[in-house]
């Protein structure tokens, strides 16, 4: 029998120990949104029923913690199934698992993550270190702690859309859901839990690193990714444009025996990407997952 | 008593797990509006039930399934009395399923109707 929503929520949790961290995260916040909403209905109505009155039918409707907890626990298995659909390894040759990759929906997804991380590293690292000392300097004011207080709300937008991003193209399960505050907290209270709870300092560390990382990610799988294809156009470009691959030092053309190599090596290359985009994509995932899911 | 009454809660949560994403298509299919998932809840209800035939909580992995599949889609909008809430619209796709779903509950019902009333008959 629970007593209130907040001993509904701790044994939904316990029930669902084990599971993945994102996953726990999305049931509490359902449940916690769907009670209160449930709770504040049922006792703007009936002034003057207790809490613990009004919460039993509620929860009866809603479904008890273990009963919940199966329901999550069911439609996970099916979306895990789907999310490791891309990772059956078949027993395939050296050279078909080497080329591959290019054909893999995982690393395409890798590949444009890094890309993207030039754009978002730039817009959410750029907001996290420029807005970020921006809204402490106001703290001298007494109007400064609400503005510090919705930066670091912003902070934590930040951190569920970019838990979307790794989801979708790395594949990694992230929370679907926003973390709320209790809204029977009071400004100052909900000040000092966003301030209090780690998990808001380790999304701030996570959006601002997303700057420097974003930036190398980016340039880096480019780079790569433009030698693979200059090195494979390079027969036709020097032999019929006459544009030369520079490899030899500037306006210096490539010797014609050498084509062939260079053009094989750009086919080497370009996999070599691709495998290197899904290993990135697959640390970073650990990672993002220790940063921006709530333990 | 308490093993049939158990045997009758397995049955309709078994029944329940294979119908939810169909009525929540449905009733999102029927909306003029997005809507959230207490509402969604809350339209399920029935007058005269006392329990309802699905938990509600049991709705919401579903709605997020059905979204990662592509038949339905959400936004988050800030509530004034509570935590965000988050809408769900149905797709193109999703109202496609809904119509070949229908077909497919309405042979299903069809059989089992036909197969309990030999039953009886006999």
């Amino acid at each position: 029998m629970c007593k209130d929503v907040d001993d509904y929520l701790a044994k939904l949790r316990k029930e669902l120990e084990g599971c993945d961290p994102a996953l726990i995260q999305d049931a509490l916040s359902d449940a916690e949104g769907h009670l209160r909403m449930a709770l504040d209905e049922v006792l703007a109505s009936e002034s003057g029923l207790a809490e613990t009155e009004a919460v039993a039918p509620i929860i009866e409707k809603y479904g008890h913690p273990k009963e919940i907890a199966a329901a999550y626990r069911t439609v996970e298995y099916r979306t895990s199934l789907s999310l490791s659909a891309s990772r059956r390894k078949d027993r395939q040759s050296f050279w078909a698992r080497f080329f591959g990759v290019l054909a893999e929906p995982r690393a395409w997804g890798a590949f444009f993550y890094m890309l993207l991380s030039f754009i978002t590293g730039l817009v959410f690292g750029g907001w996290a270190l420029i807005a970020g000392p921006l809204s402490l300097s106001t703290l001298v004011f007494i109007i400064g702690i609400p503005i510090f207080g919705l930066y670091l709300l912003s902070i934590r937008g930040i951190a569920l859309l970019e838990g979307r991003i790794v989801e979708a193209l790395l594949g990694i399960r992230m929370p679907r859901r926003s973390l709320f505050l209790d809204k029977n907290l009071s400004w100052k209270g909900m000040f000092m839990a966003l301030i209090r709870e780690s998990y808001t300092w380790k999304a701030l560390l996570y959006t601002a690193l997303q700057f420097p990382l974003g930036l190398i990610y980016s340039l880096g799988i480019l780079l790569l990714f433009a030698t693979s294809l200059s090195f494979i156009g390079s027969p036709v470009m020097e032999l019929v444009f006459h544009l030369p691959l520079e490899l030899f030092g500037p306006e210096a053309f490539t010797p014609v025996w050498l084509l062939p190599f260079v053009c094989i090596a750009g086919f080497c290359i370009l996999p070599l990407t691709f495998h290197l985009a899904r290993w990135v994509g697959k640390v970073h995932g650990k990672y993002a997952k220790s940063m921006l899911v709530k333990a | 008593m308490n093993s049939a009454t158990d045997a009758n809660k397995k049955f309709q949560k078994e029944l329940n797990s294979g119908t939810a994403a169909l009525v929540l298509l449905s009733i999102l299919a029927r909306a003029d509006e997005p809507m959230y998932g207490y509402r969604i809840a809350k339209s399920m209800e029935m007058d005269d039930e006392k329990v309802p035939m699905m938990k509600q909580g049991a709705l919401y992995p579903v709605l997020r399934s059905l979204e990662g599949s592509g038949l339905l889609e959400s936004h988050v909008d800030p509530s004034v009395s509570g935590p965000p809430r988050r809408y769900y619209r149905i797709t193109k796709s999703g109202l496609e399923t809904l119509k070949s779903w229908t077909q497919i509950w309405d042979q299903t019902k069809a059989f089992v109707d036909g197969i309990l009333k030999g039953k009886t008959d006999v």
